[in-house]
């Protein structure tokens, strides 16, 4: 396990969670917000599984501050692995940006079944990511 | 009751790469040509309004226009800068305090994606870090999403770039001037599914200058002028989804562009059918699809039936969309791209278009920016 990319994105539980705040009107939101703005909203664990609500794939190397595959000293496009994001919603939560693994672009589809998970990001620190969920499992939840 | 405020001169930098030539000198470039389409000299301008992305301050100007010590407000508006130019200056015309007055856009970038910092987007490191600070995935996300709920294919997004290079071939100011076939662009590099390459516009170089006149300054003159019927400018509503959001709500919100296009249709008056042409903001392939219907233009998912009827093509019978090529053809200075649209409003409204002419006698063109954090700029011009 490498270091958080941000030591408060997550919780440190055995089940992680991805953390939000939740604002005195009740509102969850996503990241927990920092400085002034955190004045009065809780930290708060937002839910481990949700639906993809919309994805791309990012196929050429991020200019920086990109620090993944490709960005670091002698590296270039050829060293960037391509990867694929997307939006899922954390039912009555919020609708949160993310990594997708454990996928095939051509595999993801509205509304399927994710969760969430920790994920090595470089050779220093791992980031969050969501995947998909088993069809057994996603039959079962 | 404000004052009629007209468009009386409107001048270009060529739209591309120009190597030796500051984005700042191109904006210098554009001034001359509006004051030479307009009759003027640069010390007729009472007041100027401008700026740039990533290009300057547009009031250095003076250096190189004439010392007349005109006051010149800098506009730092990110892609909305020519549109809040164009407003204040149409402003300082309609209060009845300046009878002429200049809004100028101008912008070089470097080649490759535009890339932004978080903490000036008021976002955390790690979202930078781990690669999700970019443009193109939010015009992809939102797209692929649109598609799903819409019915819209892939092929339709592929008609919108063959479009856009095919009005660039015959528009003397556009960066790509030759044709892209459907095959090629449906076939190019994914960038982010589900665009390719040529669906993408890319960041660029070029600059434009318009010269506002009160209709007294303008009969006065004698000058060719088009009406600016109303000018809308909106920053996002609550829970909408705009570039750069880590998070969004659940709750389904409004979007700046319905706010800015309404809001301009109501003050001209008018409605979206009324329309003969219309520039709208294509970032890429799916934002013209999208902004159709942000606009009023058409219903969610009828832009399929529009774009294999071909009917926003210039000789299309329904509403000629981005006439010149619009960003993907013309390419992306964030600081004038806002213009260039108003730019060639004017010209097609003066019948001045050439090859790229649309029908009939155009009465009414309709403009459309969109920007980072969440900002739109309307534009409605009528030629009287």
């Amino acid at each position: 396990m490498g270091e958080k990319i941000d030591p408060d994105l997550w919780s440190d539980d055995p089940q992680p969670h991805l953390m939000g705040g939740k604002l005195p009107s009740g509102e969850i939101v996503f990241p927990m917000p920092v400085g002034d703005a955190a004045e009065g909203v809780e930290p708060y664990k937002l839910s481990r599984r949700g639906k993809l609500w919309s994805w791309t794939s990012q196929g050429f190397l991020p200019k920086e501050p990109y620090e993944g595959p490709g960005s670091g000293p002698g590296e270039g496009p050829p060293d960037f692995k391509p990867f694929l994001l997307g939006y899922v919603e954390l039912p009555g939560e919020v609708i949160v940006e993310s990594r997708i693994v454990d996928a095939r672009l051509e595999d993801l589809h509205l509304g399927m079944d994710l969760e969430f998970c920790i994920v090595p990001f470089n050779a220093r620190y791992d980031t969050f990511a969501f995947r998909p969920v088993s069809q057994a499992e996603s039959q079962a939840a | 009751m404000s004052e009629n405020v007209y468009i009386i001169g409107a001048g270009i930098h060529p739209f591309g790469r120009t190597d030796g030539r500051s984005g700042r000198e191109q904006g210098v470039y554009a001034v001359r040509e509006a004051l030479k389409d307009a009759g003027l000299e640069w010390p007729d301008i009472e007041c100027a309004y401008g700026g740039s992305a990533a290009a300057g301050n547009a009031d250095i100007m003076v250096n190189e226009l004439g010392l007349t010590s005109l006051p010149f407000t800098n506009v730092a508006n990110g892609c909305a800068t020519g549109g809040s130019a164009l407003a204040a200056s149409q402003q300082a015309i309609a209060s009845g305090m300046y009878d002429l007055a200049l809004a100028v856009g101008f912008d070089k970038h470097p080649r490759g994606a535009f890339n932004a910092k978080p903490a000036e987007y008021g976002l955390p490191e790690w979202y930078g870090q781990t690669g999700m600070m970019l443009t193109t995935q939010f015009f992809a996300l939102k797209i692929q999403r649109y598609m799903q709920l819409h019915g819209i294919s892939r092929t339709t997004l592929g008609r919108v770039a063959e479009k856009a290079f095919r009005n660039g071939t015959i528009t003397p100011h556009a960066w790509r001037r030759s044709p892209v076939d459907l095959d090629t662009i449906m076939n190019a590099p994914m960038i982010n599914d589900p665009l390719t390459k040529y669906m993408f516009c890319s960041p660029a170089e070029g600059a434009v200058g318009l010269i506002l006149a009160s209709e007294k300054k303008m009969k006065e003159l004698g000058a060719d002028g088009v009406k600016i019927r109303a000018v809308s400018v909106k920053t996002r509503p609550p829970n909408s989804f705009e570039v750069f959001q880590a998070g969004i709500s659940i709750e389904e919100g409004g979007k700046p562009t319905v706010l800015a296009s309404q809001a301009a249709f109501e003050k001209a008056g008018i409605g979206p059918e009324d329309i003969s042409v219309a520039q709208l903001q294509d970032t890429e392939s799916g934002a013209e699809i999208m902004h159709m219907a942000e606009n009023g233009f058409c219903k969610d998912g009828e832009q399929e039936e529009w774009l294999a009827n071909g009917w926003t093509e210039i000789n299309g019978g329904k509403l000629p969309v981005n006439t010149d090529g619009g960003c993907l053809a013309c390419g992306e200075p964030i600081g004038a791209s806002g213009l260039r649209q108003v730019y060639e409003n004017v010209q097609q409204l003066r019948q001045r278009a050439g090859e790229r002419q649309v029908p009939g006698k155009p009465r009414f063109g309709y403009s459309h920016v969109y920007g980072a954090p969440g900002l739109s700029g309307v534009a409605i011009l009528e030629r009287e």
